[in-house]
């Protein structure tokens, strides 16, 4: 705690954002590291709490105050290298989680948090710029070669932290590029692309091997893959999107987020970026079903394809509008502090523009006379708490109303893991939500030698979840392999004996 | 010679519990003359200490009263005829008294043995005498345990025997005769016993009360019993049962205090006893036995040494002084022949450390000394008759003033001798002076002995040779870090504070990790052990302020033979403190120094091939056959430690070789060095240096240091030197804390002195390595200490080279890390429990507890391996009883104002009041007007007020307006520490309260100043009981081994509520070492204390509380069954106040306003009562489910039946070996139980004067609006006169002006204990006599003078007038003392005025306010941690001057004119008030004498007082005018 009175003396500073205007003329990131000497202060916030509450919301368990602390003595090289003790990738999660840490921050019971994440990126930027993230590739080779399946933050995760264990990692990608839903899923304007390829860059560089454009369960079995390497690790996400099965479902201009989002990527990283022509989104009325960070992104990112009106809708009802960040007294008591707070979130991509609906069900899609979708009809939704507490949804008859639209995208989640490739093969046991069953304590599947972590193991879930469990299970993976040694040396050891004896 | 069956002797030594204090006395007659008087006088003075003596649950069995007179020849001669034998002439014989079995047979056995042994010693048992004794008046316990008492008349056989010779073979025959008997009956033996045997003096000791000793000794009456001098004793104990033997005097000496350092002296006293060597008595020295008794007190073995080395034959005085040694190192005004004489005699023996009034006789000698630190009291009196009278009071015997021609008291680490031969009292400097020119020990010393310093600067140490040293080692830095269990956190959070500030860090809200052997973590062995700490029984000290006692200095170098006295004894290597730099190790072993033999001993070992046992064994076998081949300094190191070397822990190889070494009796012929990377934290080098290491150079920690590595937050802008210096300077404060914790001043003492417990050590591992340290639960052994070794050392030097990061782990030791540490306070159990209150929701509440106490949750806690196990059907959750009254039960800790925010100090009052229960003020008083009700009802009032070290605005209205009054002896985050509010943290509100100054700091001192020793603690209590007739009495105590024993004595000493508190409970701020290292989970003290006050039938007296970390219904429930009916939460009430453990409490920068009195923050505070409230119902209602299932329908009926407990099944090998039998075993013994409390103890405040007369007379001044005059006798049987009285005003008459001398009394006499102490404003009191200790005590304004009698003889100004701790903690009121004061006078004064004419060491310490007028000589270390207020020293010789202690003050020579003023009008009142000779002398001659003024006052109290002159004069413009007219007193005189 370079400050014993920071968090009285300095008042709480977040990354500056292009204003709208500017930011929705272009499809790259808009928002810049803190300064250094904001850097110092905004760590200097920190009062480094006996029970670092924020350490605790983080699935990754950053040692949140001890890199705080280095930041605010101006150590960023050291703050950095503690930061990357317990995070592979502060370059992607300074950018895109929601920081249930600041959720969490103790001083966030009576104050604006610590802006944890902007110190996170801006360390991270800075390592970046200054060159002190290198590739640290092992000292030793153990010999052991893993595969790991699926190249989603999960999936890089693991494969540094067992790589760095001196164990051979393989990377499978089914799409032609690495980065999994960093790649597809995630807008430019959120993360941009080369800060991905920078980061698979130095992956390979510390002698990673990506193998892009096979599909495993299509192009190589489950089988094979566990002949060839001595452990396998399923990361392969939970990219079965859920569908909204009411009537007009197929008509043209009906889509699912996740492939909207894919597109738009694909498009912004082509070498035809600059063309505005045949974007899904321009000049039309856009209706985003669904209200959680996918739909954000579709938002943002149909703004910036020209969309001429956009409209997001919500089934749940509007939840609290408080303060950004709502002080203890202010949260919902079904979430009081340290939990992350019930409460209506403005993104940045509803700063750039959206309508805002809640409490409404989609009845159906409604068409021209060529098939292409002209509006979409809802009805208002009343929830209500019974006398045994259960909630109880009821549409409210007479609510209908039909909103007028060219491009509906559905973004309503995911319901498991993708059901071709691997998982069609039938070997692997899967949970009740359709994802592949591991447990959390080592998360071994059914099958000895395969392990499944991230959202193909958890279900849909954040980037810097995923990256923790990428971690977990490669420190379970490497005392799998050690045991694997132990008894291989045990064997060796009986069979010389025998030979001797 | 000394074979096994001896060691095993010493080995079955049980721990050694017994603790006493007590009443001390003599009188002699100058001459020698002897007269039936002396002894008569003698019984008296017994009779007038009966306060200072403890009682069985009886009532009349007294813990032991004895007197020590000459042997009565006439009436022995008288015996001897009537048995038909010839007396020979006195001197030629020997007279035993011998307690004997009871039992016929084994009296004979013994009455033969007697007979043998004295022929084997050439002498011949002339005759027995039974000893006349009448046992009706003895009680119950004593009559149980009644011997036979017998006496015997021994003389010479062989008539060619000299007296020395005589005198040697009485004692090598009661030695043998004492090894017999243990091989009879076993070491705890006290079957059969030698009172006395001796040519000159006989014992006459037993459990009687103080006043029916001659009635039980009849001879005691006859008038032929003639002595020159009576030695007496009362004895209070803590000790469980009543025992015979140990009632004092012993043989040459009796004791009031405790030894500190025992365990050490007897070790040492045993190792050395095999170097003892003479030629002609080799035989019969080898056959003594051990030199000091198994199983006695520390009084007892004391004596033991003392006598064998009498034996040596030295002068009584010497040998004293070898025992209990003046503080010589750092005292300036002592001559270097007498500092070379106490330096020459520490390489003889080491101090026996600790309070101590020693009265001793020999010869024709009769004396007394004084521990170092001078903490019991003793004053003495010279008679017109020639009679010499020394005691711990004044006025034990009856003399008039005219008789008396001086009156004076002992003071630290003096003599007094009363020399019968020479026919007068010797000096104690002529004493010394003759020590020191005994010997040429200045020679000696020059000849022979080295300073280490010298040897360090002579040639100036190489620093570029450290820095290669260091780059060296850079790259297998980050293995060895790892190899010995380094943390990023130890490295940030302890040692980089230490080498960057030279301090030790400080930390807040305790510790709430599991215990080490609860851990999954991988432990340190050091965090198996837990400093112990003095408490009630002896006082802790403060090292910092009264730095002049101690001493850090160590030698090298092996010791010699005792019994001689040489040149030899000097060939040693001196060091000034005991952590050697790497340089400075290296220029031991480099240079040819000829004193030492040195020779490194590896303590690592080649893992393949050894294992840790093979390890040990070699290592010592190795240790003491180096030292038989000659070899004086082993040097234990584990720098070739390796890939494939492993270390043994430093401090089991210390220990190990240490022990063996013993067992060899090779031990004090050598020094033991440790060279070890493994140790760094404080902790680590006090067990090192307690398990017996004279040195320690903790090489790898000053190697890190020396990186200045920004990682671990070391500060790169300092030298590698400078942070090495830091480094070893916070380390050496750091191990003075430890010592002084124990009440230890010098590391020579505290070195093998093994001052620990054990928690979760196996018994082999303990016996073997750690041979009598405590450990009360058992638990791992050698193989897991091993494992734990080896995963280390792989994790270091395998894993490592595929590690991501080389920084050593986290670990969250100290604040909470994901991954790391569990901690019980987690986010999720903070988050929890707030969530649970807030809505008050009994389910949320429930989940909270399922977070803490699953079955397989974390095991934080011993009670966590505790289940349950019903023994009776259980009941309807109805029938058991409602919430609403169990919740009485509850008190909320201690939490001062000032440490928390008046909003959060008040929110829990307003809590606890409304449901009945009870908050505890905290140390720091409180705003009276919080004892008014808000105008909702509510109460802001703490029903507990706590009186601790520091009295911070304990007036007697804060007393009074108290439901219970808690005496705070120990704080669990830091027992035996003091502690200090920085003057910046003290605002207007806090100031007002604590009756101190805004901006001025605080200072708590480590001991109550009153309370040095139990009897003490029984006079608080009784201060406290005058000070509140209504208020129960609590003493809070911290959970150690030997607790329930302190408690035992706490309860005879009459306390209403006994606190147990565990170790690890909150505190705004402690050092970091204290909070993890000292003190013991309540579990195991509170088991203890419940069974050991059932024993002893002294449970029924007392209510037992417990605290520490209680959260959880079944938490309670375990502290009810294991003996607590009341229970306090502190740290989980703030958390539902908000707390977080942020643990910033000593930054002041609480964020969410509890801890905290920044406005700004305090501003954050969010806390509800309601919250408060919702936690302790339905904590309440949790434990009612508890008790339904259990089939208790009363929580009273639950208290204590522990076998409802017992120890889970776990799987966990580890947890598996841990034996809680300690905790569930039923208490036995003979006494009927009464398992629960009811606080019956007497009160014993009916009969004193303030009821009989004080009072009344106050009524009537009242009712009639008149002043009263009285004028009564008084005698140190008074005590606490003039409390109970200002009790009474404080409360009914708090809102009225009271007049100035309302009551105006006379008393003529000596005062007893506590005179005027929280005496009141209307309350003028005149002592024509003298006062004993504790003079004016928490003054509260009223108006005291003492002076001698008119027809007294004595120069006032040369003589004492009253004892020591006058007007300790005053708030207001002035006291003038013609005469000169004790020790600590005025300490912690914050407001009283004095005028004195000389004082004692540590005069006006800790003062924050009030002024002080000496007239005469001060003491040494004058105005030590003196914050506040000011001091007038009159110097007119200039040697006041120098016994300043400038630390924080400034001293002044020239006054202002309002000083003059002042101080002129302070004299004036002197001089009339007590006709002070003195004083009118000086203001006659006041122009020329006040510029013989000092002024003495701290910087910031001094501007702070020139700031508020104008605002000061204003107020005294509208000092409170009398209600009363002058003149209307009406005059009552009782005894004319």
């Amino acid at each position: 705690m370079g400050e014993v009175r920071g968090f009285l003396t300095y008042q709480r500073a977040d990354p500056q954002k292009q204003p709208v205007n500017e930011r929705i003329g272009h499809s790259g990131e808009f928002i810049s590291r803190l300064s250094d000497d904001k850097l110092r202060e905004q760590g200097a916030r920190c009062m480094d709490c006996g029970v670092p509450f924020c350490s605790r919301g983080c699935p990754l368990g950053n040692n949140i105050p001890d890199w705080n602390h280095l930041a605010s003595e101006k150590n960023e090289r050291l703050a950095l290298e503690a930061l990357l003790a317990t995070n592979n990738f502060p370059e992607f999660t300074g950018r895109i989680c929601p920081a249930p840490c600041e959720a969490a921050c103790v001083l966030g019971i009576n104050e604006d948090p610590v802006s944890i994440e902007a110190i996170e990126m801006s360390l991270a930027d800075k390592g970046f710029e200054m060159g002190w993230i290198q590739p640290q590739k092992p000292q030793i080779r153990s010999g052991f070669r893993v595969a790991i399946v699926g190249s989603g933050p999960a999936g890089l995760a693991a494969a540094q932290q067992l790589n760095r264990q001196g164990h051979s990692v393989v990377v499978f990608e089914k799409s032609e590029r690495a980065g999994g839903l960093l790649t597809f899923g995630i807008p430019d304007f959120k993360l941009e692309k080369d800060k991905v390829a920078r980061r698979i860059s130095l992956l390979e560089q510390e002698e990673i091997s990506f193998r892009c454009g096979v599909n495993v369960g299509q192009d190589i079995s489950l089988n094979e893959l566990r002949q060839q390497f001595d452990a396998v690790l399923l990361a392969c996400g939970a990219e079965k999107a859920r569908d909204l099965n009411i009537a007009g479902r197929d008509a043209n201009g009906v889509m699912l987020a996740m492939k909207f989002l894919a597109d738009a990527n694909r498009r912004v990283s082509s070498a035809t970026a600059g063309s505005t022509e045949n974007l899904p989104a321009t000049g039309k009325d856009v209706i985003v079903i669904g209200g959680g960070d996918t739909g954000s992104d579709c938002i943002g990112t149909a703004r910036r394809q020209g969309a001429r009106k956009i409209v997001q809708f919500e089934i749940m009802p509007q939840p609290a509008n408080l303060s950004r960040f709502p002080r203890r007294d202010q949260r919902p008591s079904s979430t009081p502090w340290p939990h992350w707070p019930l409460m209506l979130r403005t993104s940045s991509s509803h700063e750039e523009g959206c309508e805002r609906v809640f409490a409404l069900e989609s009845v159906r899609f409604e068409t021209d006379k060529d098939g292409r979708l002209s509006a979409l009809v809802t009805r208002e939704i009343s929830v209500s708490t019974d006398e045994l507490g259960q909630t109880q949804w009821k549409p409210v008859a007479g609510s209908e109303k039909t909103w007028p639209c060219q491009l509906a995208l559905i973004a309503i989640g995911f319901s498991g893991a993708q059901s071709d490739g691997l998982i069609s093969e039938g070997m692997l046991k899967l949970t009740e939500r359709g994802t592949v069953q591991a447990t959390e304590v080592n998360f071994l599947t059914n099958i000895e030698g395969v392990f499944a972590a991230g959202d193909v193991r958890r279900g849909q879930s954040l980037v810097v979840w995923a990256i923790a469990e990428g971690r977990k299970a490669a420190k379970s993976i490497d005392s799998y392999l050690q045991g694997k040694k132990q008894l291989t040396k045990l064997c060796a050891d009986s069979t010389q004996g025998a030979a001797r004896g | 010679m000394r074979n096994n069956s001896f060691n095993k002797m010493l080995l079955d030594d049980p721990r050694i519990e017994q603790r006493d204090a007590c009443g001390v006395g003599f009188i002699a007659h100058l001459k020698g003359n002897r007269s039936f008087q002396v002894v008569c006088d003698g019984l008296q003075m017994l009779r007038r200490m009966d306060h200072r003596g403890g009682r069985c649950a009886d009532g009349l069995t007294s813990d032991g009263a004895g007197i020590v007179v000459q042997i009565p020849h006439e009436l022995m001669k008288k015996s001897a005829s009537r048995q038909g034998r010839s007396l020979p002439a006195a001197g030629e014989y020997a007279l035993s008294m011998h307690f004997l079995p009871t039992d016929k047979k084994e009296r004979e056995f013994w009455q033969n043995q007697l007979q043998q042994c004295a022929r084997e010693y050439g002498l011949e048992v002339l005759f027995l005498r039974d000893v006349p004794c009448d046992a009706s008046v003895l009680g119950q316990a004593a009559k149980l345990t009644q011997p036979h008492i017998q006496q015997a008349v021994y003389v010479r056989h062989n008539s060619n025997q000299n007296r020395h010779n005589f005198d040697w073979n009485l004692f090598a025959m009661r030695k043998n005769l004492e090894n017999l008997a243990r091989e009879r009956y076993g070491v705890k033996q006290r079957d059969f016993y030698i009172a006395s045997l001796s040519r000159e003096n006989i014992c006459y000791k037993a459990l009687t009360s103080s006043d029916t000793l001659s009635a039980f000794y009849t001879d005691l009456q006859n008038p032929l019993f003639i002595s020159a001098y009576a030695m007496v004793h009362l004895r209070f104990s803590t000790n469980t049962l009543p025992s015979w033997p140990l009632a004092q005097p012993f043989r040459v000496l009796c004791h009031n205090g405790e030894i500190n350092t025992l365990r050490g002296n007897i070790n040492a006293m045993h190792a050395r006893s095999f170097l003892f060597k003479n030629d002609k008595l080799q035989q019969e020295i080898d056959r003594l036995g051990p030199i000091c008794t198994p199983a006695m007190s520390d009084s007892a073995m004391l004596d033991n040494a003392v006598e064998f080395l009498l034996h040596s034959g030295r002068p009584l005085t010497q040998v004293m002084s070898m025992v209990i040694p003046e503080p010589w190192e750092k005292h300036s005004e002592m001559s270097q022949e007498l500092k070379d004489y106490f330096e020459y005699q520490s390489y003889l023996m080491e101090p026996w450390d600790g309070p101590a009034l020693i009265a001793f006789c020999g010869g024709q000698q009769i004396g007394a000394i004084l521990d170092r630190n001078g903490l019991r009291p003793a004053r003495y009196w010279i008679t017109t008759d020639g009679h010499v009278i020394m005691a711990s009071e004044a006025g034990v015997v009856e003399r008039s003033a005219e008789q008396i021609i001086e009156k004076g008291r002992l003071s630290a680490g003096r003599f007094f001798l009363v020399d019968m031969a020479e026919g007068r009292v010797v000096p104690d400097d002529e004493i010394k002076s003759r020590l020191a020119a005994g010997k040429p020990y200045g020679d000696w010393l020059k000849s022979e002995r080295v300073i280490a310093d010298d040897l360090f600067n002579a040639e100036s140490l190489d620093e570029t040779d450290d820095t290669q040293e260091y780059t060296s080692a850079s790259s297998s830095m980050p293995k060895l870090l790892r190899a010995f269990g380094y943390t990023q956190e130890c490295l940030r959070l302890l040692l980089a504070p230490m080498a960057n500030e030279g301090k030790e860090p400080d930390g807040s809200m305790g510790t709430d990790t599991p215990l080490a052997v609860l851990s999954t973590k991988n432990q340190l062995l050091y965090n198996y052990f837990k400093q112990l700490f003095a408490q009630v029984t002896n006082p802790p000290i403060d090292a910092m302020r009264e730095e002049l006692v101690t001493s850090l200095s160590t030698h090298l170098g092996g010791e010699q033979n005792i019994l001689s006295e040489g040149v030899e004894h000097c060939s040693v290597v001196r060091l000034n403190q005991p952590i050697l730099r790497n340089s400075q190790l290296r220029r031991l072993f480099g240079s040819e120094i000829k004193q030492l033999s040195v020779v490194r001993l590896s303590t690592t070992f080649d893992i393949q091939i050894e294992n840790l046992r093979q390890a040990i064994d070699k290592l010592c076998k190795n240790a003491v056959e180096c030292v038989q081949a000659g070899k004086n300094l082993l040097v234990l190191s584990d720098k070739d430690v390796s890939n494939s070397r492993a270390a043994i822990p430093a401090l089991l190889a210390t220990s190990a070789v240490h022990h063996a070494l013993i067992r060899a009796g090779e031990r004090t012929r050598c020094s033991l060095v440790v060279e070890s990377g493994e140790p760094r934290e404080v902790h680590h080098f006090a067990l090192l240096i307690g398990y017996g290491a004279a040195a320690v150079n903790p090489y790898l920690a000053l190697d890190v240091i020396a990186t200045r590595d920004k990682n671990y937050s070391f500060k790169a802008d300092l030298s590698a030197k400078k942070l090495e210096e830091n480094y070893c300077k916070a380390i050496c404060s750091g191990l003075l804390k430890i010592m002084s914790k124990m009440g230890i001043s010098t590391l020579h003492s505290y070195r093998g002195s093994q001052i620990f417990e054990a928690l979760g050590l196996g018994s082999e591992l303990i016996d073997n390595y750690f041979t009598w340290t405590p450990s009360r639960i058992g638990g791992i052994g050698l193989a897991e200490l091993e494992s734990d070794m080896r995963t280390r050392h792989t994790s270091a030097f395998e894993s490592l080279e595929r590690a991501t990061s080389t920084l050593p782990e986290h670990a969250g030791q100290y604040h909470w890390r994901a991954g790391g540490e569990r901690h019980l306070h987690s986010p999720e159990m903070i988050s929890a429990l707030q969530n649970a209150t807030r809505i008050n929701s009994f389910e949320e509440f429930k989940k909270f507890c399922a977070v803490l106490d699953e079955d397989n949750a974390a095991h934080l806690h011993l009670r966590s391996l505790l289940g349950f196990s019903p023994q009776r059907p259980p009941v309807e959750l109805s029938r058991v009883e409602p919430a609403q009254s169990i919740v009485r039960r509850f008190a909320t800790g201690a939490m001062s104002f000032g440490s928390l925010s008046k909003e959060a100090h008040e929110t829990i009052a307003v809590a606890m009041n409304r449901i009945g229960a009870r908050s505890n003020s905290g140390e720091g008083g409180e705003d009276p007007q919080r004892s008014l009700p808000d105008s909702n009802g509510d109460s802001r009032r703490s029903a507990i007020r706590q009186v601790a070290s520091a009295r911070f605005g304990v007036t007697s209205s804060y007393l009074v307006h108290a439901d219970e009054l808690q005496i705070k002896m120990a704080q669990g985050a830091k027992p035996g520490e003091g502690g200090q509010l920085p003057g910046h943290k003290v605002d207007a509100n806090i100031a007002k309260v604590r009756h101190s100054s805004v901006g001025i700091t605080l200072i708590s001192p480590p001991p109550h100043h009153d309370i040095y020793s139990i009897e003490d603690l029984a006079q608080l209590i009784f201060d406290l009981r005058n000070a509140n007739r209504s208020a129960r009495i609590s003493v809070k105590l911290v959970s150690e081994s030997g607790i329930g024993t302190i408690a035992a004595g706490v309860a005879k000493a009459k306390a209403d509520v006994i606190l147990i508190s565990g170790h690890e409970g909150g505190t705004g701020a402690s050092p970091l070492t204290s909070i993890k290292h000292a003190g013991l989970p309540w579990e195991l003290g509170l088991a203890e204390t419940h069974r050991t006050l059932v024993e002893n039938n002294l449970r029924e007296r007392v209510i037992l509380q417990t605290d520490g970390q209680l959260r959880t219904p079944r938490d309670l429930a375990i502290a009810t069954l294991l003996g607590a009916e009341e229970w306090g939460i502190a740290t989980g009430a703030l958390i539902t106040l908000g707390c977080v453990m942020m643990r910033k409490c000593h930054l002041n920068t609480c964020p969410v306003g509890i801890a905290t009195q920044d406005p700004e923050l305090r501003k954050k505070f969010a806390g509800t009562p309601e919250a408060l409230i919702n936690y302790v119902f339905m904590l309440a209602e949790g434990l009612r489910e508890i008790m339904a299932q259990l089939g208790y329908k009363t929580v009273d009926d639950m208290v204590g039946q522990a076998q409802n407990l017992q120890k889970k099944e776990v799987s966990n090998e580890r947890l598996a070996k841990i034996d809680l039998d300690f905790l569930l075993k039923q208490p036995d013994g003979h006494f009927s139980v009464a398992a629960r409390g009811k606080s019956t103890q007497i009160r014993e405040i009916e009969s004193g004067i303030d009821m009989t007369t004080l009072l009344p007379a106050l009524h009537d001044a009242l009712s009639t609006g008149r002043r009263v005059s009285l004028s009564l006798p008084i005698s140190n049987l008074d005590r606490s006169v003039g409390t109970l009285v200002s009790s009474e005003i404080s409360k009914h008459h708090s809102t009225k002006q009271i007049p100035d001398e309302l009551l105006k009394v006379t008393f003529r006499g000596i005062a007893g204990q506590s005179f005027m102490a929280f005496a009141v404003a209307g309350i003028s009191a005149l002592l024509e006599g003298e006062a004993n200790d504790y003079l004016c005590k928490g003054l509260s304004g009223a108006k005291v003078s003492v002076r001698p009698p008119r027809q007294s003889l004595l120069v006032a100004e040369r003589s004492v007038i009253c004892g020591n701790t006058a007007l300790y903690g005053a708030t207001s009121g002035e006291l003038y003392a013609r005469g000169r004061a004790g020790e600590r006078f005025a300490v912690r004064n914050s407001g009283a005025q004095a005028v004195v004419e000389g004082v004692g060491d540590h005069g006006c310490e800790y003062m924050t306010g009030g002024s002080v007028v000496v007239l005469g000589a001060i003491g040494r270390n004058f105005a030590a941690g003196m914050s506040g207020g000011i001091a007038y020293v009159y110097d007119p010789q200039e040697i006041n001057r120098n016994r300043i202690n400038t630390e924080l003050v400034q001293i002044d020579s020239t006054l202002s004119q309002s000083e003059e003023k002042f101080l002129h009008d302070q004299l004036r009142k002197h001089a009339e008030l007590t006709d002070s000779s003195v004083a009118h002398r000086l203001l006659e001659n006041w122009h020329a004498e006040k510029h013989h003024f000092l002024a003495v006052c701290p910087p910031a109290y001094r501007a702070m007082l020139n700031r508020h002159t104008e605002i000061n004069e204003q107020t005294e413009s509208s000092f409170r005018q009398p209600i009363l007219p002058k003149g209307s007193e009406t005059h009552r005189g009782l005894h004319g």
